[in-house]
């Protein structure tokens, strides 16, 4: 494979995967989430999630040009082959926990597709400005619940707390660069994840003065996802979700 | 696309696929073959297939024998993209259509939501994802009766 192209390929890959590992995540609140309103909107944001990792991963399958489509590449990969960043792996725990997960991506998501809306890559920008659409919503529905715990009982604002404590150590993975994704910015492809950190912060600040909390640093921030380097919760969640095509592999619905 | 009018769409049947704007053109080939473009309303649209083999079917009951379907994403699907009859379709189905426009305009937007039941612009936004994709439940403050809403988007 010559050299843009692979960069390509990994670009979709890491923006695919990370669509795809939070969408199987939030299906797990399925049937499980506080209220049916609330599970109608995590099943919602799934579905969406996983309709955005399926027009990328097939495009990074036609890049790959190695016959390779979205489902061969969600279902027959294993945990290192994965590109995710590591926040959105992380398990649901409570729900204020799976908001605080949801806020930060989506603040995030929403930037990312905002800008690769004028992407060089026409395929690309057609992804993205479809995506954008469904991740402002979903931006919106997470920081109005990080409002309306932060800013709640005693109890939901201390589970809050918690959620968003456990999450800030992953954020700056979400913005961290390599030379391959350089050089995609330098061909107009890519975004530059540095240049919009500065609108992130802002947003996450405004909100969490909204909800009466506080930003904090992100301590200790871990990394390795877009190099495969996982924790173990990952390859739980690709045995649930893989089982079934890699037991009948020519299955069809 | 007269054909085409009469195919509902899978999850609100009171309109058809042209109504809803995701027919997104229809002609004819040098060779001879029907080609239809197909845009869906969000990304995981779990309809999209079933439109898409509905849209063949329909054709192929009409006669038409060669028939290709071709998914495009650009334009993005926007609810400006429903039709004038296919909005007082939705009305009178029971779910609050968007109103013109608003899909460029923000999300939080004042536009005043009004019942499909009784007209009273006096409602509220119970949940912001609704019984699909493409929906939020509203609620209206003088009849109580809960609503389908479109998303503007």
């Amino acid at each position: 494979m010559n050299q843009p192209a692979d960069a390509l390929f990994q670009y979709l890959l890491r923006l695919g995967d990370d669509s795809l590992i939070l969408g199987q995540r939030l299906t797990e609140w399925c049937g499980h989430a506080p209220t049916i309103e609330v599970d109608l909107s995590l099943s919602n944001l799934a579905l969406d999630l996983i309709g955005q990792a399926t027009l990328l991963l097939d495009y990074a399958g036609e890049v790959e040009d190695k016959g390779r489509d979205a489902d061969r590449l969600a279902f027959h990969r294993d945990a290192e082959q994965f590109t995710n960043c590591l926040l959105v792996e992380q398990p649901n725990g409570d729900f204020a926990q799976t908001m605080a997960r949801q806020f930060f991506f989506s603040c995030y998501s929403e930037l990312m597709f905002a800008e690769l809306e004028t992407s060089a890559d026409p395929r690309l920008a057609e992804i993205a400005a479809k995506a954008v659409k469904e991740v402002r919503y979903h931006a919106d529905l997470a920081a109005d619940w990080v409002i309306r715990l932060g800013d709640g009982t005693d109890e939901s604002r201390r589970r809050m707390i918690e959620g968003l404590d456990w999450f800030w150590r992953f954020v700056d993975e979400m913005f961290a660069m390599d030379a391959a994704e350089n050089a995609l910015v330098q061909r107009g492809v890519a975004v530059d994840r540095a240049a919009i950190r500065e609108a992130f912060d802002q947003r996450i600040a405004a909100t969490l003065a909204q909800a009466g909390l506080e930003v904090q640093a992100s301590g200790w921030p871990l990394s390795g996802g877009r190099e495969g380097r996982h924790g173990e919760e990952l390859s739980r969640l690709l045995a649930e979700m893989q089982v079934l095509p890699r037991a009948h592999p020519e299955a069809v619905w | 696309m007269a054909v085409l009018g009469l195919v509902p769409d899978p999850e609100i049947p009171a309109v058809s696929v042209v109504d809803l704007g995701i027919v997104r053109g229809l002609f004819t080939g040098g060779d001879g073959a029907l080609k239809v473009r197909l845009t869906p309303t969000y990304t995981g649209c779990p309809a999209t297939q079933l439109i898409e083999r509905s849209v063949r079917e329909a054709l192929d009951a009409a006669g038409f024998r060669d028939v290709a379907i071709e998914t495009v994403l650009a334009p993005a699907w926007s609810t400006d993209m429903i039709s004038e009859a296919g909005r007082e379709k939705l009305r009178a189905y029971g779910i609050a259509p968007p109103p013109r426009g608003a899909a460029s305009r923000s999300l939080r937007g004042g536009d005043a939501v009004e019942c499909p039941r009784c007209g009273s612009a006096d409602t509220r936004e119970v949940s912001r994802f609704g019984s699909t994709p493409c929906k939020a439940l509203w609620q209206c403050n003088a009849c109580h009766e809960p609503f389908d809403r479109f998303k503007c988007h």
